[in-house]
């Protein structure tokens, strides 16, 4: 019965009901895109690293992302290829530089360089054209997320990079850059050229370990033999080098997980508001509960069961519009990711935010008088 | 059951003494503070016996529902005792109460109470289930008790759509229907035109007959005099006389001590 009366209570008041359920759902629905898209942003961040075909990375020392790191010399991918429990050491260039649209203007790209048959980093999830597309003369492939920001329409349009002209062989679609930057992929050699890097240095050696190498063994020797303006990182360390750089650093991060705690306040009290008012209308009837010898925790059972209706039933509806949010926002530049692990987060949240907004409606029904049941 | 029955088990009843369901010793009620403080209940003594309808009635401000309160252990008396089926309340946590009162106490309210989003079945169902009653044994329970005030073709209406005579009659199915030993009404008439107030008063004094239980309502409507087994007066906080009737013949008893103190107060 404390369903039914929780139930009822609830459903007595609509328009009471509708509010509480845009609390919930402005909640959730907030919480969803902020944390969807610091998903988002983590995968983006972290897409190259975990494509790329290194367990172990060299690179200038004090690099603080994938984008944006200082050339080390070219050589030191033999020193990484002479160490013990290495089995291939590839060179990969990347770097900021500007892209000149054919129709005028120029925008910010991140060059990626990587001859494709050493593995590497090759560009995946290709839509059109592949990657040994790479291997005529001028060939990119750039991602169609990108297309209009960079100035072209399809395979085959050209553009400039330094003083280098360039040819679009293939498109991928959704390989995006954190920092809204288009990834521009092409072979080692051309990259030195687009960004006019000399040929005795590169950015990155992709180390390969041999089956059964100790990682960290490997690691001590090839930081031995290296000099000391370089450094060397496990993947899973690169990867959260970058994400504290991107997502903390820069505050982008702390803005977005900021966002959710709004979110979650706001519904927090809406949710408080409605259930705390709702409470005081029907406290006569709890004062009768209370007169028919109702202990006090079956009456907060009432409580909290109005509140966890409240509660599935708004998730139900913020995952509806998140989903769609979600869903839109698929091949737009900041895609918002949601996880059945952030699904399971939001239920937890929601349910703890309408928990704790019972509090204030409980402690109102505990301070009852129980005589007013014979008021008139 | 022939009226000469009835008779002779009452006179077996007055032979052997008669159990007492409800107690309550020299009670004193100060309600309010400071400025505003009311001695409400003066010293309250009386018994409540199974089998009987006792009418507790007064001027308004008398000090009826106080005692109600106390009785049905809503109230907490400022000095004095009470027990209930032999329970003591003395020391009792609010907690310690209710469930006394789901045990023991079934209320009926001049304004019915009822729960407006809930129907007549379910009414009744939730004073069940607060008592742990659950499941197809207290439908069967709540629609017993519904059939007992006469409400078979009722069971699934809602309190708006049902008449006050109606809704108080639900009132006392859901009393009824968690069996307590005693049965408090607070001026159960009040609200109703006399054709219903009658009524109920009728179904009180049926269900005041079982042995099982005992019966008190305040009230101060003379109409409700004929259905009293016993009548309390009360005045300014004191009990100031008891009747007993017994078939048209009225014993009064005044409680000349009872008089006296008051005159002096
Ligand atoms: N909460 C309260 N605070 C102060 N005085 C009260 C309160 N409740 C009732 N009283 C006073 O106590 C006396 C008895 O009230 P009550 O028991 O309600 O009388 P009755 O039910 O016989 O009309 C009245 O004088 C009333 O004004
Ligand atoms: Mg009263």
């Amino acid at each position: 019965m404390t369903l039914t009366l929780a139930f009822r209570n609830l459903f007595h008041d609509r328009v009471r009901l509708a509010v509480t359920l845009i609390g919930i759902l402005f909640s959730i629905v907030l919480v969803a895109v902020q944390l969807g898209l610091y998903l988002g942003a983590r995968s983006m961040i972290i897409a190259t690293i975990d494509r790329a075909d290194g367990d172990l990375w060299v690179m200038a020392y004090g690099t603080k992302n994938f984008e944006e790191a200082q050339p080390i010399r070219a050589r030191d991918r033999y020193v990484a290829l002479s160490t013990p429990g290495v089995e291939r050491a590839i060179p990969l260039v990347t770097a900021f530089t500007d892209w000149r649209k054919p129709t005028g203007g120029s925008t910010l790209i991140v060059v990626v360089g990587a001859d494709p048959e050493n593995g590497g980093l090759a560009p995946w999830n290709m839509v059109e054209g592949d990657v040994s597309g790479l291997g005529v003369r001028d060939a990119v492939i750039v991602d169609k997320t990108y297309l209009a920001e960079l100035g072209i329409k399809q395979v085959g349009d050209t553009a400039q990079v330094g003083a280098s002209r360039i040819r679009v062989t293939g498109l991928t679609e959704g390989i995006r850059s954190f920092t809204v930057t288009p990834f521009v992929f092409t072979t080692l050699n051309r990259a030195r050229q687009l960004i006019d890097m000399p040929a005795d240095n590169i950015t990155y050696v992709l180390v390969k370990l041999s089956p059964g190498a100790d990682i960290e063994k490997v690691r001590t020797d090839l930081r031995s033999r290296l000099s000391a303006d370089s450094e060397v990182l496990t993947r899973a360390e690169f990867r959260q080098r970058s994400l504290n750089h991107w997502l903390f650093a820069t505050g982008a991060g702390v803005a977005l997980l900021g966002g959710a705690a709004l979110g979650l306040i706001v519904g927090t009290v809406i949710v408080a508001q409605t259930l705390y008012s709702s409470t005081k209308d029907h406290l006569p009837e709890f004062a009768t509960l209370r007169a028919l010898g109702s202990s006090s925790g079956y009456i907060n059972k009432v409580i909290l069961a109005q509140a966890g209706l409240s509660a599935l039933l708004g998730y139900a509806l913020g995952m509806a519009i998140a989903l769609t949010i979600v869903y839109l926002s698929e091949h737009t530049a900041l895609p918002i990711i949601m996880s059945p692990g952030l699904a399971a987060l939001l239920l937890g949240l929601t349910v703890a935010m309408c928990s704790i907004s019972a509090l204030a409606a409980i402690n109102k029904v505990m301070r009852i008088d129980p005589a007013m049941v014979f008021s008139k | 059951m022939t009226a000469a029955v009835a008779e002779a088990e009452h006179e077996v009843d007055q032979a052997s003494p008669a159990p007492v369901f409800l107690e309550a010793r020299d009670i004193v009620k100060e309600l309010g503070h400071g400025a505003g403080k009311v001695r409400a209940l003066k010293g309250v003594s009386l018994t409540l016996n199974p089998g009987e309808l006792t009418l507790l009635m007064g001027p308004s401000g008398s000090g009826k529902t106080t005692l109600l309160s106390i009785m049905g252990c809503i109230l907490s008396p400022t000095s004095g005792s009470l027990s209930i089926a032999g329970d003591s309340t003395e020391g009792l946590s609010p907690e310690q109460l209710a469930a006394l009162r789901r045990r023991h106490v079934g209320f009926i309210f001049q304004s019915y109470n009822l729960f407006p989003t809930l129907s007549a079945e379910e009414n009744v169902r939730l004073a069940l289930d607060v008592r742990g009653g659950r499941g197809s044994q207290a439908v069967v329970d709540a629609q017993r008790a519904l059939y007992q005030v006469g409400l078979r073709h009722r069971l699934k209406s809602y309190p708006g759509n049902l008449s006050g005579g109606e809704q108080q009659r639900v009132a006392v199915a859901r009393a009824l229907a968690g069996s307590p030993s005693v049965i408090l009404a607070d001026e159960p008439t009040a609200a109703l035109d006399s054709e219903n107030g009658l009524a109920v008063m009728g179904l009180l004094s049926q269900i005041a007959k079982d042995k099982s239980r005992a019966v008190l309502a305040v009230t101060h409507d003379p109409r409700t005099v004929p259905f009293a087994d016993r009548i309390l007066r009360i005045e300014d906080g004191l009990i100031v006389g008891e009747e007993r009737r017994t078939e048209g013949v009225e014993t009064v008893h005044e409680l000349s001590r009872n008089r006296k103190r008051k005159a002096n107060a």
